[in-house]
Parts: C-alpha cells; structure tokens; sequence
C-alpha cells in the first residue's frame, strides 16, 4: 500500500502546487488523476491557451506554466497515480485515511485534499426512464470498450456527435446490424465522417433513423428492444436489439465524492475559508472543486487556498507542534 | 438607458423575470444568470465544456451571434437539445440583445 501524509486527488495547478506547500512543511504527497497525465483541464482541454492571470507572469501557456509546476514541486518528490479514479474513501482509525482506486491501488494518507476542478467527466444520459435498469452488463453501455464485444450482434446507437459517427463506422464491419438514431437530420460532425455513414446507409449496411429521440427501453432483465419517437409526426418505432449505445458526450460530475457525506451545494464542496477544510476533520477541498460567499474560479485563488490548507494539515497531522511560518528567502525550500 | 438592457428570463418553474443587463462589461449571458442567482451550475466557467448553461432561446434569436464550433460540439451532445437551444456562457451581452427572452433548458 502507498503510504503518504497527503493524498491530494486531482493532479491539476493547484494540487500541484499544494506539494509545494505541503513540502515546505515537511510533508510528504501523492498525487492521483483520473486522466492518464498531470495538468487536469491545462494540459488535457487547453494546453495552448495563454493565461495573463498569474502573478509575475504577463502571459504564460497552459502547458508550461504546469511543467514549471512540475519543475517547482519536483524537489518534494511527489508520488503519482494516474489514469485511476479514486473510488473509496476510508477512515481508519483516528487520523488515517485508506483512499482506493477503481483499479484496486490503495493510498493510505493522515490527510486528504481534494483538488479536483471540474470533477469527473462522465458520460452524459438520455432522459429515457427505466435506462439504469439496463446498465451493468445488461444491454446498455455508455461506451464502448472493447469492439469485440458486439461482434454478429445487433446494436443501436443514439447521438451525432464524433463518436456516434466514428463508432457507427467502426461497428458497421463488426456487428450484425448497427442502427444510428439521431435527434436531427444533418450531422455536423467531421465532414468525412457524415459522408462515410451516410454512404453506409445507402449500401444498407447500417440503419439511419434522423429526427427521432429514444423514449423508452423495453426488457426483462436484459435489453430486448428500443422504441423511438419520430420528432416531427410523433410516429413511435420500436426496434429489437441486443445493445443501445447512447453516446451524447460528457459533462463533469462530482463523482464518488458525492457519496463521502461532505456538504455540497452545486455540485461544489463547501469549505470554511479560514482553513478550506471541509466539513469532515482531515479532508480539505481546494481550487474550483470547492464553494464559498465570493468564490472566485481562478487558478491564483487555488494556490492560496492551498497556501492555507497546508498550514491547516499540517496542524491537524501534528498536534500540538508549535510551527511558524518561514519564508523561502530565509530559508530556502529544503529537499526531501 | 445607454448600455442597459433587458434580458426576460424564464425559469424552470416558468416563471418569468425580466433582468437588467449591462452591455459595456463584457458579461455573458451565462454571467448575468449566476450573478442573478438563477439555477445555473456554469460548472466549466465559460468554455463552452459542461453545457450546464444551456437556455432554449424563446425570443430574439436573430440578434444572437453566429454559433462557434466548439459551442455546437458541445450543444450537440445533449440528448434533449432544441433547434432553439445555445450556450449563455458564449453569448456576449451586447445591446442588439435588447428584449431578448430566454428558458434555461431542461431539468437543471
């Protein structure tokens, strides 16, 4: 098991930057990301974009300012575990934390600092009722992991996006029958990619039904079949098939976290700003995941809150320890 | 008013509230329905990343800018869309905006 003194969750500016901090107290961290590298929305949406908000620098890349992040929390020797979600979250005994990751990994930590930005992006779902009985292995899949998995068997697609379109291509070769519902008539996905369904749906070998909206999935147990709504004659259809892949993107949700009983108003966690603690006793939440009056999203109001929420582990980690603050002119930033 | 306009708001009670905007603050839409308080999470800030601003546009669609594409990448992905729907974080106030009317989209 990883043992630390701070699991941070979320490996973007900020919970870099709480390494730094935390590390200039002699306290040891380790970084998990769901996304396979550090730099959370910088590196993953927008790594050359320019910020101009950052204090000493006119203009910096998104990239760059987290490879000088990196640079910067290097001294502190971090550890990472990337591409994992942490999934549960365990008290043991008074001061100890078990974290677990979905692929089984397990960090124990004294403290725990969520700096997970926008959370996690999770697969958007159709307002269909009765979907979630269908989840899990029973004919409805938000994506699509392994293509083997439907070979010779029939399927049905809903969305118009990119990876409605690059799945249906994809699929039409490997499935028995691959049907694409889409809300509209046109697509303004790639442009090669709407003309190749397109062509594929003239040889017939896949199904295109535009200008409808799913509205309902029928089984016992497992998906049986799917029934559809034309949008403009109201004409309902109602099509057997083995899987229905809804694929309408992603949109960030809180995820797990929602389950660990902190508070949370709009899908933000609220912290007390004194410490940005959170309403449990060694969890603190830091950076655009968090909520407060006047709560400013900036990347510059992360690093002070990870400024205070460090001062603040620290005490919680070391009761008792009398510890001032010393600046990094004085006494430089000590390597561990 | 110079610069001031009013923006009607239909809530998803459908109650409907008209909003005083300024149109030399470079807000958009999606700002000024946070800084009314309405239901809007505005999770990604403005990127046109979460679609969780989205309104369905019920008056004055012809005196909106034309739609980027990342704003109808991201508007295409939601499973109820409307032909009317847009992104308020991607629309700058401006006073060609005047009288507009709006209903955030969907069950919040």
């Amino acid at each position: 098991m990883i043992q630390t003194d701070i699991a941070i969750i979320g490996a973007g500016p900020v919970g870099l930057f709480a390494v730094f901090e935390a590390g200039l107290l002699k306290m040891r961290c380790h970084l998990i990301d769901y996304l396979p590298q550090i730099g959370g929305q910088l590196s993953e949406i927008y790594p050359k974009k320019p910020i101009y908000d950052i204090p000493g620098y006119p203009s910096v890349l998104a990239q760059e300012l987290i490879d000088n992040l990196k640079e910067q929390i290097s001294p502190f020797h971090p550890g990472y575990t990337l591409g994992e979600r942490i999934e549960g979250l365990e008290k043991r005994g008074e001061a100890d934390f078990v974290l677990t990751t979905n692929m089984g990994t397990q960090i124990e930590a004294k403290a725990v600092v969520i700096a997970g930005g926008l959370g996690c992006f999770e697969p958007r779902k159709p307002a269909v009722e009765g979907l979630e009985a269908f989840e899990n292995g029973k004919g409805v899949n938000y994506m699509i992991l392994e293509p083997e998995t439907y070979r010779d068997k029939h399927m049905v697609l809903a969305g118009g996006g990119d990876s409605a379109l690059d799945w249906t291509i994809h699929l039409a070769g490997i499935a028995r029958k691959v049907v694409l519902v889409h809300r509209s008539e046109s697509f303004r996905g790639a442009p090669d990619s709407v003309n190749k369904v397109m062509q594929l749906a003239e040889e017939g070998k896949i199904d295109l039904v535009l200008n409808a909206n799913l509205t309902q999935v029928h089984g016992n147990g497992r998906l049986h079949s799917v029934s559809m709504e034309d949008s403009k004659t109201k004409e309902q259809k109602t099509i057997e098939t083995d899987y229905l892949i809804p694929l309408f993107g992603l949109s960030p949700k809180l995820g797990p976290i929602e389950g660990w009983n902190l508070n949370i108003d709009k899908n933000a966690i609220e912290v007390n700003t004194e410490d940005y603690s959170t309403n449990i006793p060694g969890i603190w939440a830091i950076g655009d995941i968090n909520t407060y009056k006047n709560k400013l999203k900036l990347i510059l109001c992360g690093f002070h809150e990870a400024a205070l929420m460090s001062h603040s582990a620290y005490k919680y980690i070391n009761p008792g320890v009398k510890y001032t603050m010393k600046y990094t002119t004085v006494n430089g930033i000590n390597e561990f | 008013m110079e610069n001031t306009i009013t923006i009607f708001v239909e809530d998803r009670n459908g109650t409907v509230n008209p909003l005083e905007a300024p149109t030399d603050m470079s807000l958009s839409l999606m700002e000024l329905l946070v800084a009314s308080e309405y239901d809007v999470l505005a999770t990604c800030g403005g990127m046109a990343l979460c679609a969780t601003c989205c309104v369905d546009v019920l008056e004055g669609e012809d005196s909106l800018s034309e739609m980027s594409d990342d704003e109808y990448a991201m508007l295409d992905t939601l499973p109820d869309l409307l032909p009317n729907s847009r992104l308020a974080c991607q629309l700058k106030l401006n006073n060609k905006m005047h009288n507009l009317k709006v209903r955030l989209h969907g069950a919040g």
